[in-house]
């Protein structure tokens, strides 16, 4: 058993303390927000929080994550979350949708700490998050919407 | 008239949107549903020839009964029978019906309807249709449902329906003032009968409130940024079992022994199955191999690790990329097989002052869509259960029925939304496994996940392909012979065994319809044998023809000392409309030459916007190029401009690209423009980094980190879109989720030709622009 703190509730999970964090999350816990793209951390699908900072959950072992707060797309909340999401409805950032989970957990981490992202901050920070459809443009914009929304 | 399945749809699953309503209305009785269904009487001319949805599978069907229903709320749920996969269709969809029924937008629903075509129309979503198609009969569906609202309004108030409107979700009497709300007329509208389709009245285009005219924001857009909405794997159901499954590494390959103690011990296996690998072409059956089924996807995937495999690679062993390109080389050097022919291109050739003769090369590629194939089956009493991530969802439920040995009408595929198609999703053969595992293990709930190493070495890979060209220039330059061989084995291949040529379908996708203003022309299609499954890849064959024509005319403006955009307005020639099956492509994309001309006054303009954009024939910094592609298809027109930046390394960047589009009427520009920075992105992917290749038959690219997409830090710095109004609101529909894709790499390449003086042919660029 391991104990898991996922958006504020601890659960006793029974995973082999090598499962990757993904899979306690969507199979064992039901919260399938988190998606699974590569498994190889070259993707950025699976992007959770984990004490606030963004991590790929394919590649955090559940033994890492004890412990920690974790919070996934479907527990994120505040200033900087809601004013994400808002730019990305706002602008039509998602197509298929799949990568955005990812997309959005990866951006409220960049603008949590940075809340003036310049074109190259946001191009660094996002870049480990494929978008097969390639809303990036939206992306960028969205982002840079979110900021402005955060320091109106 | 047939009767249309009465009763709710059975065996909704959890957390999955299903149309489990009884019919157009809320408290219509199953009883009332009788549908006029049944294809649209043909004229004489017709008869011979159905195009367009006509000729499509099941056709379509416009009952409001079947796509619109009512709540007493005045809720209005709008059934899409077309896969959204990130095309924004589920939006689209409802905008026509919403518009037509003159609904409040806030008030509409999307339901996703389950694989019935006898019920929906056909449902393939593929071949950028789906508004092509059903535009007119989506109108027409919203149009009848309110009619019938206006008819319940006047019965109501026991005034002529001439003298009421509907407007903004409720019928109005002006001369008395009264009005109602669709939800309180949604039940006496319900036992009215559906006026006849020839006397529906359709909106005048100038009326729309949505279609063309304002971006309503997409249905999805709330689930999918709070991480709620569902796809096929996403989807989760009681007591549910988790497989992955070791397939033949090799296309045809079979199982020779296993050793499964190994997997066996993994705490979570529960069970090894073996499948069957079927004969060549498999169509859509899945490859065979040892699937293990466990409690977690995890314990699954650890399990299939410890699984001892010996293999018989079978007869596509030898298959390499290397060698399979020098085959193709050399076929495309010999005369072939004539698909279109005009004039006498060996005597032009012979007379004319200089030839020019170029070879391209576009390798294989995989759809790679974010979500991998992904499906979950489950068999309770007799029924079958599947739950997809498909753009076929009709032809999953007729394969699935047969694989688990069931009757069609005890089949249900429920659709959930695409994590990305990309053509990957037309083939149901990770649908299908999931079947057959849920047989294997008594029917309980199996969830088949692909990984990505699965997808990348198991797919439906876009064709490769030797494009060789050769050109005869007369004294001014201009070309008087051209002579296009297009050799690429095809998507037949899954089908039928061993046929050696590509097929209409492909051959029309920009080698038979070039719109070109030559008088000598030849495109010819060498043998081209497949050793792995070939598929459907957004814009299918439009990518190597495009690429190697529109870098071909810039090589030959080059050749020839011209502008390159001069060059190719020249080439296309003065505007003018062609019979497609006249200059050679029978298949016009399945529609009627007649409604459907290559109109090429719409490519010059494209072709003019696009390179006004980008400011063309302006000077450019050092390391930097501007160019120019356009290519026409899915009967929609596309150029594109792009400026690229070539570093002293050799690396290639994007500061800008404008992509102009003639898609005719547009019904969500919004999404239109999504579409193309999308196609902009894939496009310069194709040319980055995009290769699947093959030695000893299997796949040599395992994941992201050796098929690599494009990130957003090599994203163009601006994309411009422009769309081009459509010279008349009543003119018949282009496609728009795959045209954008062709004419981007040539675009490219040409402007890190214009940057460096280095042409490439063969795609990706990987080294070739280091000095
Ligand atoms: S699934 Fe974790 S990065 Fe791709
Ligand atoms: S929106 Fe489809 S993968 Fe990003």
């Amino acid at each position: 058993m391991v104990n898991l703190t996922i958006n504020g509730t601890t659960h006793a999970v029974d995973a082999d303390p090598d499962m990757p964090l993904l899979w306690a999350i969507r199979d064992l816990l039901n919260l399938t927000g988190t998606k699974y793209g590569c498994g190889i951390a070259a993707c950025g699908a699976c992007t959770v929080h984990l004490d606030g900072q963004p991590v790929r959950s394919c590649q955090t072992p559940v033994s890492e994550a004890s412990g920690k707060a974790v919070t996934t797309i479907e527990g994120v909340g505040g200033q900087v979350a809601e004013a994400v999401q808002a730019a990305w409805i706002k602008l039509d950032v998602p197509q298929c949708g799949y990568c955005q989970s990812g997309q959005i957990m990866s951006a409220i981490g960049l603008l949590a700490e940075n809340r003036r992202p310049t074109d190259a901050d946001i191009d660094a920070a996002m870049s480990g998050n494929l978008c097969r459809c390639a809303t990036y443009q939206r992306i960028r914009g969205a982002v840079k919407e979110a900021a402005k929304t955060l320091g109106a | 008239m047939i009767r249309a399945p009465s009763g709710p749809s059975k065996g909704t699953g959890p957390s999955i949107v299903n149309i489990s309503r009884r019919g157009f209305l809320a408290g219509a009785g199953a009883g009332a549903l009788v549908l006029a269904v049944g294809l649209p009487r043909l004229t004489s001319a017709q008869e011979q020839k159905a195009f367009g949805v006509d000729a499509m599978p099941n056709g379509w069907r416009d009952d409001p009964r079947v796509f619109v229903a009512i709540a007493p709320d005045g809720i209005v749920t709008v059934t899409c029978h077309r896969q959204e996969m990130g095309q924004g269709v589920r939006t689209s969809i409802a905008m026509v019906v919403a518009d037509e029924l003159e609904a409040d937008w806030s008030k509409i629903r999307v339901a996703q309807a389950p694989a019935d075509e006898a019920r929906f129309g056909n449902q393939d979503t593929d071949g950028s249709r789906s508004l092509r198609h059903f535009y007119m009969p989506m109108r027409r569906a919203g149009a009848a449902a309110r009619a019938m609202l206006e008819q319940a309004a006047a019965d109501r108030w026991g005034v002529p329906v001439a003298e009421l409107r509907a407007r903004n979700h409720a019928v109005v009497h002006e001369a008395s003032g009264r009005s109602l709300g669709y939800g309180e007329l949604a039940a006496a509208a319900s036992a009215l009968p559906v006026p006849d389709r020839d006397r529906v009245r359709l909106k005048d285009p100038k009326d729309f409130r949505y279609i063309g005219t304002q971006n309503v924001g997409l249905v999805d857009n709330w689930d999918i940024t709070t991480g709620k909405a569902q796809y096929g794997i996403d989807t989760r159901l009681d007591g549910m079992l988790y497989a992955v499954v070791a397939r033949p590494p090799v296309y045809g390959g079979k199982v020779v022994r296993f050793d499964a103690a190994e997997t066996m011990k993994v705490p979570g296996v529960v069970k090894v199955v073996p499948i069957d690998t079927p004969t060549i072409p498999s169509e859509f059956a899945p490859v065979g191999g040892v699937a293990v089924v466990a409690r977690n996807t995890w314990a699954a995937m650890q399990g299939r690790e410890r699984l001892k495999v010996e293999w018989d690679d079978g007869p596509n062993a030898g298959y390499s990329s290397d060698s399979y390109r020098a085959q193709l080389e050399q076929a495309a050097r010999q005369p072939a097989k004539v698909v279109r022919a005009q004039g006498d291109v060996d005597e032009a050739m012979g007379r004319a002052r200089r030839r020019v003769e170029a070879e391209y090369y576009i390798p294989h590629l995989a759809q790679a869509p974010m979500e991998p194939p992904a499906a979950v089956a489950r068999i309770v009493d007799g029924r079958c259960e599947a739950w997809a991530c498909t753009q076929a969802p009709q032809v999953t439920r007729t394969r699935l029925a047969e694989q688990v040995g069931l009757p069609e009408e005890k089949v249900t595929v429920h659709v959930t939304l695409l994590g990305g198609g990309f053509g990957r999703k037309s083939k149901p053969d990770y649908v299908l496994e999931a079947g057959l595992l849920s047989k294997a293990m008594d029917g309980a709930p199996v969830k088949v996940t692909w990984t990505r190493e699965d997808d990348l070495h198991h797919g439906y890979y876009h064709t490769v392909s030797v494009e060789r060209l050769e050109a005869g220039l007369d004294d001014d330059g201009r070309a008087v012979a051209w002579l296009h061989r297009s050799a690429a084995p095809t998507i037949g291949s899954i089908f039928a065994p061993d046929p050696k040529h590509e097929l209409p379908f492909e051959l029309g996708m920009g080698l038979t319809n070039t719109p070109f203003d030559l008088p000598n022309y030849r495109a010819e299609n060498p043998e081209a044998p497949a050793h792995v499954r070939i598929g459907w890849f957004r814009s299918v064959s439009n990518i190597p023809h495009a690429f190697a024509i529109q870098s071909f005319v810039a090589e030959l403006a080059h050749a020839a000392g011209r502008d390159h955009k001069d060059y190719l307005l020249e080439l296309i020639g003065p505007p003018r409309l062609l019979d497609p099956v006249e200059i050679g492509d029978v298949w016009n994309y399945g529609e009627s030459p007649e409604r459907y001309r290559i109109d090429t006054g719409r490519l010059r303009r494209v072709v003019e916007t696009a390179a006004d954009g980008i400011g063309w024939g302006r000077q450019v910094p050092r390391g930097r190029g501007l160019g120019l592609a356009a290519h026409y298809s899915f009967l929609t027109y596309v150029a594109v401009a792009a400026e690229v930046e070539v570093a002293s390394d050799g690396g290639l960047s994007v500061p800008r690209v404008d992509i102009a589009v003639d898609c005719g009427p547009q019904v969500n520009p919004e999404r239109i423009r999504a579409q193309m920075e999308g196609a902009v992105m894939m496009g310069l992917g194709l040319v980055s980094t995009a290769e699947v290749t093959f030695r000893n038959g299997r796949a040599q690219q395992d994941n992201f980190d050796s098929y690599e997409l494009t990130r957003i830090d090599r994203a163009p710095g601006e994309i411009r879109v422009h769309l081009l109004p459509a010279a008349d609101p009543n003119m018949p529909l282009g496609g728009v989720g795959e045209p954008g894709v062709p004419p981007v790499a040539p675009a490219i390449v040409n402007a890190a030709f214009a940057a460096t003086g280095k042409r490439i042919r063969s795609l990706p660029v990987r080294g070739q622009l280091a000095v």
